[in-house]
């Protein structure tokens, strides 16, 4: 039959470049997001009175005067809220109670009839602190000595995989002890010793955050916001108000970017404590890009310690590392983050002796979060800008060391844990072979130099062991389908490989399918959170095992009605089809209606409803003290980028020409939005290398706006950057795909600033490399 | 708080609001006329997702007070499409994949309109610098680049 002579391994539309679901309502200007949702004239406005001081003592709050402006409907503190919430360490208030940790802290809230009345409340509430010294860099928080910002430590709730020191500033500490360094350097040809330092970045999503609660007189409550996490919002809510998950509604529409910012919960717990205050009505709160830059989550700042060594042809021998978070206030996500890096502290290489600290360290700045990487574009920054100082002291090429050091298929990594197949060698060839590496090209102009680089990288979905997705399936009367998950679209294409996923397991075309919006916690099955670069992988499992139980459900029914064998049917195209009889069906009604069976005999089937479910049941712990165990991670994405760069030494000013960028990504399920990522990605990183960083000056940020804090526009990016795909299967994912969301901006930074050396001979510093910095740097090495 | 009564024309159709005198003509767009395409990611002129055609030449919605547009004429995303069929920049924008989250999408889309108005045929650079103002946290630029540089033939096409 024709139908199996187009038969694939992977059926149609898997790895095909489809449109995406959600383009055209976004060009339209009808995709709804949650600040567009109409609420009519009961809307109040939520705004948030926030500490001035880095670190203080709230000594009294007086809220009277605010109570008695006209149009205000509510006034919240910290004294009606005492329940603490946090995903990983429940570290904090929702409103402070005692003490405020970083400029910005919430002490208090305000409903009103306007946005104007309600900032004016907040100007009356007056608040007395006693400013505390305070701690503005890891490593010095990390000291004994160092001022104390939680006292409580030891009496919060915090996962078994986390370990915070009570008593001193660190959250979590995470060791790795694998072999034995000591023993090691002295076999080392080449030791070299170096520290890099990473600022605070902040994600910058161009919709800033939004929340709206209405608390019903059932004492249920809807959230309607910006959230990659809508049921982890659910659940850390509910748990620290002592409501049921069932009580709290989050309804979640597309995201206007989010890179971690909206993930776990930031401010959406504000705006559900205010709107509690006023039963019945919705109560909005809308963060002002000021707000935003002081207040959603940074991606964290570190310090890293890199020692490292190998002999005279290049075998890396050892490490160790020691890495100081700076945390932030509190910690959402910080503490796994620093466990993250932990494990993945090697970087992608095979090294048989490491020691490894990696400490998070509670700071007086900004609240530390998941951002696009977590933790490896911090990581790998230092990583592989010391991989690369480490072959040049051998002289050796450095994609040479690469090659010979990088992980393989069965490597023995820094856990133990061995490695699955993995395409990463091919990821290096192919961006070294990209870039033209080893051609040196003339630069454009006599007052410019010319250089190259390359990174690696490696990253696993970092998330509880046992972090679930799950799918429904489920068929209409015109035989289209209509898929429910909870993951969420935030750019990345998450509808749109759902919508593929539907119907390559189903059989039916893809633009049958259908993906139910918004999320919404009451409706949509159950999802961890948008983060991790998990979906296309775990939440892509679910609804493939969804789409799969529905044509179980389907071939079954029909082969009732047929008296054949469920094995020799297929569903192609929309139809049933028999390889057997060669008889063929379409879809329409009986997927609603079932079939009557000959002669009046009744009817079989009924409504097809998949369902399917994922969680990984494979990931075991590790030991505490040396971080060894089987299996640390699910898996690893790896890949590689090369860019060329072109230094004007007048100004200091660095161009990045081309990029490079080469992706093991198990099975590119859209191929087309694969290479999307890995564009968006690579001009993330590139923005992170040489425009960003907040300034924050005794933990006061002195850049809260676009004009201060640059992110990359149109005229910044290169005139090409290629995306190779590598495709090495994934024995867990579907049809063999891993993530690629957040490994597209990684190797970026050490990838610069490895080309900035090739030009001009000097390892320039912390990033962002920006003119003043690079003139600063070529000035002091004698250069200009 | 005194209200003035404007008259102006959004995307062909007549409207007539009473707006304070304060605010700006992105939040009469959002919260009187219901034309949320027109986003609000900063309020300060900075991000151009409020981007929209005031008289044909695009403004940040955000930096114009709406009492300033009575007898106007606006042009907001929605009024990009004509009869259910995209507009060239529209439709490029999805052929070579320029949208990710759609959030600076609509501004994006106004200030290429605005570009191809007034210069058919541009240069990747003249595109560049008409993009300028646009920020894009999520593509990269390029495929919007390629987009408009598409969408710019394919509008020269159907005129010739």
């Amino acid at each position: 039959m024709a139908t199996q002579a187009t038969k694939r391994e992977t059926p149609h539309p898997i790895g095909d470049s489809v449109p995406r679901v959600d383009a055209r309502e976004k060009v339209t200007g009808s995709a709804l997001f949650a600040d567009d949702f109409q609420f009519g004239p009961g809307l109040l406005y939520a705004r948030v009175k926030r500490s001035p001081h880095p670190h203080a003592l709230i000594k009294r709050i007086d809220t009277s005067k605010a109570r008695l402006l006209p149009g205000v409907k509510a006034v919240v503190t910290g004294a009606d809220y005492p329940g603490m919430i946090g995903l990983y360490l429940t570290d904090r208030y929702i409103f402070c109670r005692d003490r405020v940790r970083y400029v910005g802290d919430p002490v208090a809230g305000v409903a009103a009839i306007s946005e104007d009345i309600a900032e004016k409340a907040i100007d009356l509430i007056e608040v007395e602190y006693e400013p505390l010294p305070g701690v503005f860099d890891p490593e010095i928080g990390a000291r004994p000595e160092a001022p104390l910002l939680h006292p409580d430590l030891g009496k919060y709730e915090v996962a078994n995989f986390i370990f915070p020191k009570p008593g001193t500033n660190i959250s979590n500490h995470f060791r790795i002890r694998k072999g034995d360094v000591e023993a090691a350097w002295p076999q080392c040809d080449v030791v070299i010793e170096r520290t890099y330092r990473i600022p605070h970045v902040q994600h910058v999503p161009i919709e800033p955050h939004v929340a709206t609660a209405k608390a019903e007189e059932n004492g249920k409550v809807t959230l309607w916001g910006s959230s990659q996490s809508p049921f982890a919002q659910r659940n850390l809510i509910a748990k620290a108000l002592g409501m049921s998950q069932s009580d709290v509604q989050v309804v979640a529409p597309y995201v206007g970017g989010g890179f971690g910012c909206k993930a776990g919960v930031s401010m959406e717990a504000l705006a559900v404590t205010i709107a509690m205050k006023v039963r019945g009505r919705p109560v909005k709160l809308r963060l002002t890009r000021e707000e935003e830059f002081h207040t959603a989550f940074v991606r964290q700042g570190l310090v890293s310690h890199f020692k490292m060594g190998c002999t005279k042809e290049g075998r890396l021998l050892a490490m160790e590392v020691r890495f100081y978070w700076d945390g932030g206030a509190y910690t959402e996500y910080g503490v796994n983050i620093t466990r993250a890096s932990g494990y993945s502290s090697t970087g992608p290489y095979e090294v048989p002796n490491v020691k490894t600290d990696s400490y998070c360290v509670y700071t007086n700045h900004p609240v530390g979060g998941p951002m696009r990487g977590f933790g490896m574009p911090e990581m790998h920054s230092g990583l592989e800008q010391c991989i690369d100082e480490l072959a040049l002291a051998i002289n050796m090429d450095p994609v040479q060391f690469r090659k010979i050091n990088c992980v393989k298929t069965g490597s023995t990594l820094v856990t133990g844990m061995k490695m699955h197949p993995t395409g990463l060698s091919e990821c290096l060839v192919k961006a070294a072979e990209a870039i033209a590496w080893g051609r040196k090209d003339p630069p454009s102009a006599p007052n410019k130099r010319r250089g190259k680089g390359i990174a690696l990288m490696w990253k696993a979905p970092a998330m509880p062991p046992n972090a679930g997705s799950s799918a429904k399936v489920a068929l209409n009367e015109d035989g289209t389908v209509t898929v429910s998950v909870g993951g969420q679209e935030i750019g990345q294409g998450s509808f749109t490989i759902a919508a593929q996923m539907a119907a390559g397991s189903l059989g039916v075309p893809v633009e049958w399918v259908r993906v139910a919006t918004p999320v919404n916690t009451d409706y949509s099955p159950y999802e961890w959170q948008t983060v991790a670069s998990r979906l296309t992988w775990s939440m892509g499992n679910a609804v493939a095992a969804a789409g799969r139980d529905a044509r179980k459900q389907i071939l079954e029914m029909v082969a009732k009605a047929w008296s054949e064998n469920p094995e020799d049917l297929d569903i192609i195209d929309g139809k049933v089809i028999s390889y057997k009889s060669e008889e063929s069906i379409s879809l329409k009604n009986i997927v609603i209606y079932g079939i009557p069976l000959p002669n009046d005999q009744g009817w079989v089937g009924g409504p097809v409803l998949g369902r399917g479910n994922f969680m990984p049941t494979y990931v075991t712990g590790l030991d505490a003290e040396t971080g060894q165990g089987p299996r640390a991670v699910v898996h690893y994405t790896t890949g590689a980028q090369a860019v060329e760069v072109e230094v004007d030494m007048d100004t200091g000013k660095v161009e990045i020409l081309r990029g490079v960028a080469a992706f093991d990504v198990g099975k590119a399920i859209n191929p087309d939005m694969v290479k999307a990522q890995m564009e968006g990605g690579f001009v993330q990183g590139l923005s992170t290398a040489l425009f960003e960083g907040l300034q924050l000056k005794e933990g006061v940020l002195q850049n809260s706006s676009f004009v201060d804090y640059r992110i990359a526009t149109s005229t910044d990016v290169p005139q090409s950057i290629q995306a190779i795909i590598v495709e090495v299967p994934q024995d867990d994912g579907p049809w063999g795909a891993r993530g690629i969301g957040e490994h597209a901006m990684v190797p970026t930074i050490p990838a610069v600033a490895n080309a900035i050396y090739d030009a001009i001979g000097v390892r320039v510093g912390a990033p962002p490399y920006t003119s003043e910095k690079v003139y600063l740097a070529m000035e002091e090495a004698g250069l200009v | 708080m005194s209200l003035h009564r404007i008259a102006l024309t959004v995307n062909g159709e007549y409207e007539q609001v009473d707006v304070p005198s304060q605010m700006t003509l992105m939040q009469m767009l959002r919260d009187k006329l219901a034309f949320t395409g027109t986003k609000n990611g900063c309020n300060a002129g900075e991000c151009g997702a409020c981007t929209v055609l005031l008289n044909g030449e695009p403004v940040n919605s955000c930096m114009v007070l709406a009492v300033e547009c009575g007898g106007a004429e606006i042009l907001t995303v929605e009024g990009l499409a004509r009869d259910g069929v995209l507009d060239p920049v529209q439709q490029a924008i999805i052929d070579h994949g320029g949208v990710q989250c759609g959030f600076c999408t609509p501004g994006i889309l106004i200030s290429s309109r605005a570009l191809l108005d007034r210069q058919p045929d541009p240069s990747e650079d003249e595109i560049r610098q008409a993009l300028v103002g646009n920020l894009c946290r999520c593509t990269g630029y390029l495929r919007i680049v390629d987009a408009v540089k598409d969408a710019a033939s394919r509008q020269r096409a159907m005129a010739g």
